[in-house]
């Protein structure tokens, strides 16, 4: 018998069945309705004010008015989400020819480790002097280098965890695609996509989060003798900083949190508990994230009604993404001339890092000397010691509340959600009022700095130790309980080893957020008062004002050394022990 | 639920016999941990227009990878597979798979799910939404068109791979042990409907490649059976013809027969068998750490068994025994294996036999027990040569590494890691020797030298 008959059944034409929606609308459709109404008519009235025009003889006064604040508040916004679309183009692009070619994936992988690594910040100022003489005269190039570095915070997680899924895409999906004949496009919107859709989102959360940080710390930059200053939050809490106004510190402060905790209501929230349909195992999971958000919207008929409509651009898409051919590998590998390409990408990719690599130090040769290397090495011991130091007493201050919170289920509901915003909330927004405090109480900004660094850092730690405590089983306590096990003893035979493996995940990102905040922690002004600590973030820093590059870029290199090593040889280790030893 | 029957059948299958897939002299072996280890090898095999071929074998047998190699999904080391006369050169066009996990794509409906084949073709898509909906009909499953595949029992999904597979009317369907992840009603029941669709003519396939390591399977669906030999590798041990007629009668003498000769042959015993317990020495003498593969059965594992069997009389029908366990008689076989490698047990006919060093292990208390099963243990080769070499060491310490060079020859780094899992659960068992999992060495068990095998656990 044959399956496929030429004779579709007639169905109703398209106005009819559009009539027949409208008519069964509810006040649901009418409040997404004017939502997306709303939306739309903001983002343009917000991305017009981008190309205004400015020159860069006058230097940029914010005004600080609080009724500007809603507006610079929506421009914000706008960055951090312009950001996160570049950061998942980017993951699509990076991830895919990493997963795919062989050879590709031996560069991108190390490379995208190394990226990680980098302070970002570091390179703002090279990011502004690059963009602004792109788009002379117009705020663009502004523009740009900032969402530039939203998009660097936010990128590389996303795009290992998409090339994770990728690469361990399950077995029999991958056969499934090759013995139906997929299209590769096919593949990839239905089968790798959606494979990797929950770490995707996850980790777009979470880099979302750390990218409030960058927003704050590029809308008002310092070039040589030149203020730039976009108009945004951060902005605006840098000019209420310089005039020493408190009060609208304040309240640049609550429109921070109310974009915080709205973008993960509006936004997150709904995504996650979308993304939940993605889920690869077969049975229905236990725990499920809700969202009123998503629920409301469900109940909605315009998701339905969108989908509908844009069914058919759907489906010209997938007819024109057959030029990408077949999914399906040669069964016969020529070895000798994969070797011979081999070889070639090998030299080529070889010849290009060493062509770079002498470039560089022939540059910082004929500048400074390779000596420029020597104080940022020593400055970074001190840095190094204010990295260690602040995360060994996060870990004995946070473990403890930590554990406390994650055995309490009624605990971890209301800390949870509370510390997921403190974690996004960027800790530089709060460093005026800690410096006021520096100034009142005469604490030097050598141990202060320790603070302001914490102030971003250590919630990862507590963050991952409640998700460590949660995961161990109830059978386990109960067991230690019915033991008698107390005390000391049942924190080393049982909540340590428990807690461990999740804790060293938050230890590896705050020890690296550490590090890169150091360069904004390590100098820092109120008013008219300027404290410096000694440390290599104060050096980078200074470099990036002065804007001496040869010092910039030892500066960096020999942080991003820093970085990688104690990755390497400490956090990797953990975390191999962790994986092997303490896994539940 | 019974799948649908259409009216009238157009084009009834024709049983023409016309040559469809054809291997020649197929191998495929898997980088070992030091060499190239074969699964298959010398593999020819013909399919044909008409037929239902299963193929049958223990885990290990590389059934599965020769079904994939047929599909195009992996590369062959050598010797060619063809579809209609044609050498493959990538996924063949001629077959759509089934999985023994479904492969459903969770994120799509029934409906969805059916259509990806057609999809694939660039069908219209109305045309394809008609056509799943006939596929959907066909094998049961209307009414789930728009449910999502974790809303669905297991048998329900298997029918969504059906449907899948069968709406793209490949010539040849590929099912990799299909009915495993199903309890033992469903799979009957699935069955059983699939191939009363066979026969109705309705079935928009011309033939079946089934894998399958369940021999009464193979007896119920298959017109021939290709049975595969796990060791030394993968090659065709026999090919059976069953010539019986559908609905197959399990109980009628002839089906019986067939059965006990593929048992025969897939256990590589005849039926007369050596007599348990008198095993030449010069066999025992010949074994080596190559030709002595240690089966995967935890100490637990053989001892249940051997308890069993020693409150059935020491003598029982293994067939007999899964059946009362709810299990496959394969699945049974690692611990079977292990019994007759210890000499604790032996196959005479159907029958599995404890011999008197059996019997004393079944039911001496957990000291005594002991010391029976090291001293069975210590004569197999993999666990004399770790007793040996952690003795002969001054630290008594020896990394397992150097064992993993020592197997790297004779198996994959998969079949190592088995070895010497089981030689670790065996000597830690028999208190021969101890293993560090951290710096993953062997080691002298102290309390063991000291006290003797019988030797009381810290």
């Amino acid at each position: 018998m044959s399956f496929r008959t030429s004779t579709p059944t007639s169905r109703a034409s398209f106005p009819a069945r559009f009539a027949g929606r409208l008519s069964r609308m509810t006040w649901v459709d009418l409040v997404v309705a004017a939502a997306v109404i709303v939306l739309l008519y903001v983002t343009l009235r917000v991305g017009k004010g981008v190309t205004v025009s400015f020159s860069t003889s006058q230097s940029a006064k914010v005004d600080t008015s609080v009724a500007e604040l809603p507006y610079d508040a929506a421009r914000s916004l706008l960055r951090m989400f312009v950001a996160l679309a570049l950061s998942t183009v980017f993951t699509f692009v990076y991830a895919y020819a990493a997963a795919r070619s062989r050879r590709l994936e031996r560069v991108l992988i190390p490379a995208l480790d190394i990226l990680q690594s980098v302070p970002v910040l570091a390179f703002l100022t090279v990011a502004v002097t690059g963009f602004v003489a792109l788009f002379p005269g117009s705020m663009l190039g502004l523009e740009c280098a900032s969402i530039f570095a939203i998009f660097t915070s936010q990128a590389w997680n996303m795009t290992f965890s998409f090339y994770h899924s990728l690469t361990s895409l399950p077995r029999e999906l991958d056969e499934l695609s090759r013995s139906f004949g997929f299209t590769r496009w096919m593949r990839f919107w239905k089968v790798e996509l959606p494979a990797g859709m929950i770490g995707l989102v996850w980790n777009g959360m979470m880099s979302f989060g750390g990218g409030w940080f960058f927003l704050v710390a590029s809308e008002a930059i310092t070039l040589g003798h030149t203020d730039y200053a976009l108009p945004g939050v951060g902005s605006y809490a840098g000019a209420a900083i310089a005039d020493g106004d408190l009060a609208k510190v304040g309240c640049a402060i609550l429109t921070m949190a109310v974009m915080v905790i709205g973008v993960n209501f509006l936004f997150w929230r709904p995504l996650t508990a979308w993304a939940e349909k993605f889920k690869i195992e077969q049975s229905e999971a236990s725990e499920v994230q809700r969202s009123v958000v998503l629920d409301f919207l469900r109940r909605s008929t315009w998701p339905r009604l969108v989908g509908r409509l844009l069914h058919p651009a759907g489906q010209a898409l997938n007819r024109a993404g057959r030029v990408f051919g077949t999914d399906d590998r040669p069964l016969v590998v020529h070895h000798g001339k994969r070797r011979a390409g081999d070889v070639a990408f090998a030299l080529v990719a070889g010849g290009l890092i060493v062509w770079g690599l002498v470039d560089l130090g022939l540059y910082l040769y004929d500048h400074t000397g390779l000596g420029v290397f020597g104080e940022p090495l020593l400055l970074g011991l001190a840095t190094f010691a204010r990295v260690a130091v602040l995360v060994a007493v996060a870990t004995v201050v946070w473990v403890p509340i930590g554990v406390r919170i994650g055995f309490s289920p009624r605990l971890t509901r209301i800390a949870q959600p509370v510390v997921q915003v403190l974690a996004s909330f960027p800790a530089n927004f709060l460093f005026p009022l800690a410096v006021w405090f520096f100034i009142r109480t005469g604490l030097s900004i050598d141990i202060g700095g320790m603070f302001l660094m914490a102030l971003g850092a250590q919630w990862y730690i507590l963050f991952n130790t409640i998700a460590g405590a949660m995961a161990i089983p109830t059978d386990l306590r109960e067991a230690m309980d019915d033991l008698g096990v107390r005390g000391w003893q049942r924190w080393r035979r049982l909540i340590i080893p428990g807690v461990f493996p999740s804790y060293v995940t938050g230890g590896i990102t705050a020890s690296g957020g550490a590090w890169n905040a150091s360069i904004v922690a390590e100098v820092v002004t109120f008013g008219g008062t300027t404290l410096t600590a000694t440390g290599l973030g104060a050096y980078i820093a200074r470099a990036t004002e002065n804007g001496n590059h040869p010092e910039l870029i030892a500066g960096v290199v020999v942080m991003s050394a820093y970085v990688v090593s104690l990755n390497r040889f400490l956090w990797r280790r953990l975390y191999r022990l962790a994986e092997s030893r303490y896994s539940l | 639920m019974a799948m649908n029957t259409l009216p009238t059948s157009e084009n009834a299958r024709a049983a023409d016999g016309e040559l469809l897939l054809e291997t020649a002299g197929l191998t495929k072996s898997y980088a070992g941990a030091d060499r190239e280890l074969p699964v298959l090898s010398g593999i020819d095999l013909q399919i044909r227009a008409g037929e239902v071929v299963a193929l049958l074998g223990k885990s290990g047998s590389g059934k599965s990878t020769l079904l994939r190699c047929m599909a195009g999904l992996v590369p062959a080391s050598s010797g060619t597979v063809s579809y209609k006369g044609v050498a493959l050169t990538g996924a063949n066009p001629g077959t759509a798979m089934v999985f023994q996990t479904f492969a459903l794509l969770p994120w799509l409906t029934v409906q969805q799910n059916v259509e990806l084949g057609l999809e694939a073709k660039g069908v219209h898509p109305v045309e394809r939404a008609e056509a799943a909906r006939l596929a959907i009909d066909l094998i049961g499953l209307d009414g789930f068109e728009s449910a999502y595949p974790k809303e669905l029992s297991g048998g329900m999904r298997q029918r969504v791979g059906f449907a899948r597979a069968l709406v793209v009317e490949p010539d040849v369907l590929m099912m990799d042990e299909p009915f495993s992840a199903l309890d033992v009603l469903t799979a009957e029941n699935l069955r059983g409907e699939l191939m009363e669709l066979w026969e109705s003519g309705q079935f928009p396939t011309r033939a079946i490649v089934l894998v399958t390591h369940n021999i009464e399977e193979a007896v119920l669906m298959a017109d021939r059976i290709v049975v595969l030999g796990s060791r030394p590798y993968g090659t065709i041990r026999e090919i059976f013809e069953v010539g019986l007629d559908r609905p197959r009668d399990r109980n009628s003498a002839a089906f019986e027969d067939i059965i006990d000769r593929v048992y025969r042959t897939m256990t590589g015993r005849q039926k007369e068998g050596r007599t348990p317990g008198r095993q030449e020495p010069v066999e025992l003498e010949k074994r080596t750490v190559a030709n002595t593969a240690l089966p995967t059965a935890s100490v637990d594992g053989l001892s249940g068994l051997a308890e069993l069997v020693l409150h059935r009389g020491g003598r029982c029908d293994l067939a007999g025994l899964a059946d009362d366990l709810g299990l496959e008689v394969d699945d049974l076989m690692p611990q079977v294996d292990a019994l007759d490698l210890l000499g604790f047990a032996g196959i005479s006919g159907d029958d599995l036999l404890l011999t008197d060093t059996g019997t004393a292990f079944a039911t001496a208390d957990v000291q005594d027990s002991k010391t029976i099963f090291a001293e069975a243990a210590s004569r197999l080769p993999l666990v004399k040569v770790i007793t040996n070499s952690v003795r002969s060491k001054p630290d008594g310490t020896v990394r397992a590494g150097f064992f993993r060079d020592l197997l790297a020859h004779h198996y994959t780094s998969e079949q190592v890691d088995q070895q010497l899992e089981t030689a670790t659960d065996w000597g830690r068992y028999a208190e021969l020797y101890a293993y560090d999992a951290g710096p993953e060495e062997y080691r002298r068990d102290d309390t063991a030298d000291t006290a003797g095998p019988a030797g009381t656990q810290r």
